[in-house]
């Protein structure tokens, strides 16, 4: 499967929410984090220690939309510190299979597993990369 | 730490026990052990590919020591493991795919078979009361079931289909060879051996119909007894079923699990692990990094048993908690281990 399919050329548009105003320290750049997609937000809970992400696939039925959460999370693993809780949806209304997209991406067996599949992970590893030309 | 009402118990931390690499994700007391003079053991196994075998150091200590790490067998994370009834053989799933049998030779553990045939991440292992068989579960939507045959043979008895989605866990009843499954499809399934075809087949289906969960049930847990099974799942609650025991244990394939009580509002993350001790107190283990413990209700309704939250220890680890377990040896022990790579020993006690 050709990665040209993801935003091999992403445009970083104006995201419509900011991230929310609380005092995060966070270890890297986010921006270029997300550069990978269309739109995002974020919301974070510093009290509780949890972050929402969502973030909106560009096509209604994107068969990547699984895949670009697996990115999503790998990538800001480092972003967040490591007691964080991290959840990871689809902006409400912006895909087909909202539900189950949204129950694999937060099914931490079912995260973990994929990131050990090989496959997988040279794919999310690709897409990662390739979002940095 | 929450006590609500005069109950005045503790969750007391004996050791944090440290060497997993990675998170931990299940743990199994050896019923052999415990009591009667012989130290506690306790297996644990994590996505460090490895099972850790922890001693306690004398039956009157508090203190465990790591007796044997067993590695070089599983290529990937091993996600549950379970000691047969005589506490002579451990078996542990992996994501991948394979079960293996270990069993003890002076102070090291060796591989003695691997059971293949799961088509990818085996995610749960359970022995029936008796050993003579083995269950075992996967994201391949398959419980497969395992005859234990003389000289480590394990010959594969049923390959059970219905579940629409990844099998979690499988779990034995305690008395009868009734198996248990919970799913990501959001049900329980009951299987039986039909007694004309010995074919296995499932007699029964816990879902939202029945006052089933609405979303993964991720564990389950009978009492003592085996009259009430106890399930948690990503749907922020725990449910207690009950059934007729005399007409379990005498065959009855009719015998049939009905919705007895749910416990909603205490859980605001997925509750990965329940527990009924023989005692009768449920713990659970969460992903907000929470113990809780419910026992049964003084002041219930007429037609059913409830539950009320006994005690809640917050921060019990420093992130999820994926299994809890009580020690079989009825001395109020309870290990429960996390994504945080730690296994927490806790003594139950009276606050007095």
């Amino acid at each position: 499967m050709t990665l040209g399919l993801i935003n091999a050329n992403p445009v970083v548009r104006e995201k419509k929410e900011r991230i929310s105003r609380s005092d995060v320290h966070l270890h890297c750049d986010l921006h270029d984090a997300l550069s990978v997609l269309s739109e995002e937000s974020i919301t974070v809970d510093e009290k509780l220690g949890r972050i929402l992400i969502t973030f909106t696939p560009t096509i209604q039925h994107c068969s990547m939309a699984t895949v670009i959460g697996l990115c999503l999370r790998v990538k800001l693993k480092d972003c967040f510190p490591p007691h964080f809780k991290v959840d990871i949806k689809v902006a409400p209304g912006s895909h087909a299979d909202e539900e189950a997209v949204n129950k694999q991406l937060n099914d931490k067996e079912r995260v973990v597993a994929a990131m050990e599949n090989p496959n997988l992970r040279q794919l999310v590893d690709e897409c990662l990369h390739s979002s940095e030309l | 730490m929450t006590l609500l009402e005069e109950e005045s118990l503790k969750l007391s931390e004996v050791q944090s026990l440290e060497g997993h690499t990675d998170r931990v994700w299940g743990l199994a007391w050896n019923p052999a052990t415990g009591a009667d003079g012989v130290p506690a053991v306790l297996a644990s196994c994590s996505g460090d590919k490895t099972i850790r075998i922890w001693q306690q150091r004398s039956p009157s200590s508090t203190s465990f020591d790591c007796k044997a790490v067993l590695e070089e067998r599983h290529t990937r994370t091993v996600r549950s493991c379970a000691w047969s009834p005589s506490g002579k053989q451990l078996a542990t799933a992996s994501f991948d795919a394979t079960t293996a049998i270990w069993e003890q030779n002076g102070s090291d553990f060796e591989c003695v078979s691997t059971l293949e045939g799961h088509e990818n991440e085996v995610k749960s292992v359970s022995w029936n009361a008796s050993g003579s068989l083995l269950a075992t579960c996967s994201r391949d939507k398959c419980v497969w079931i395992w005859e234990v045959l003389p000289g480590n043979e394990f010959d594969c008895v049923s390959v059970l289909q219905g579940h629409t989605q990844d099998v979690k866990m499988v779990q034995w009843h305690p008395t009868v060879d009734v198996l248990f499954s919970c799913s990501y499809d959001n049900t329980i399934k009951v299987w039986a051996e039909d007694g004309d075809s010995d074919d296995w087949r499932c007699v029964q289906t816990l879902g939202e119909s029945n006052s089933g969960h609405s979303s993964t049930v991720w564990a389950l847990s009978f009492n003592g007894t085996g009259d009430k099974m106890v399930t948690c799942s990503d749907d922020l609650t725990i449910k207690v079923w009950g059934v007729d025991i005399t007409r379990l244990q005498s065959g009855d394939g009719n015998a049939s699990w009905r919705h007895l009580c749910t416990m909603s509002g205490y859980h605001d993350r997925t509750i990965f692990s329940v527990h009924w001790s023989r005692e009768g107190i449920i713990a659970t283990g969460a992903a907000d990094d929470a113990i809780r413990l419910f026992g049964e209700s003084e002041d219930h309704p007429v037609d059913g048993p409830s539950y009320k939250l006994l005690l809640k220890k917050e921060k019990a680890h420093a992130m999820d908690i994926n299994s809890v377990q009580w020690s079989p040896a009825g001395n109020r022990l309870l290990a429960s281990a996390s994504d945080d790579g730690t296994i927490k020993i806790w003594k139950l006690e009276s606050l007095q």
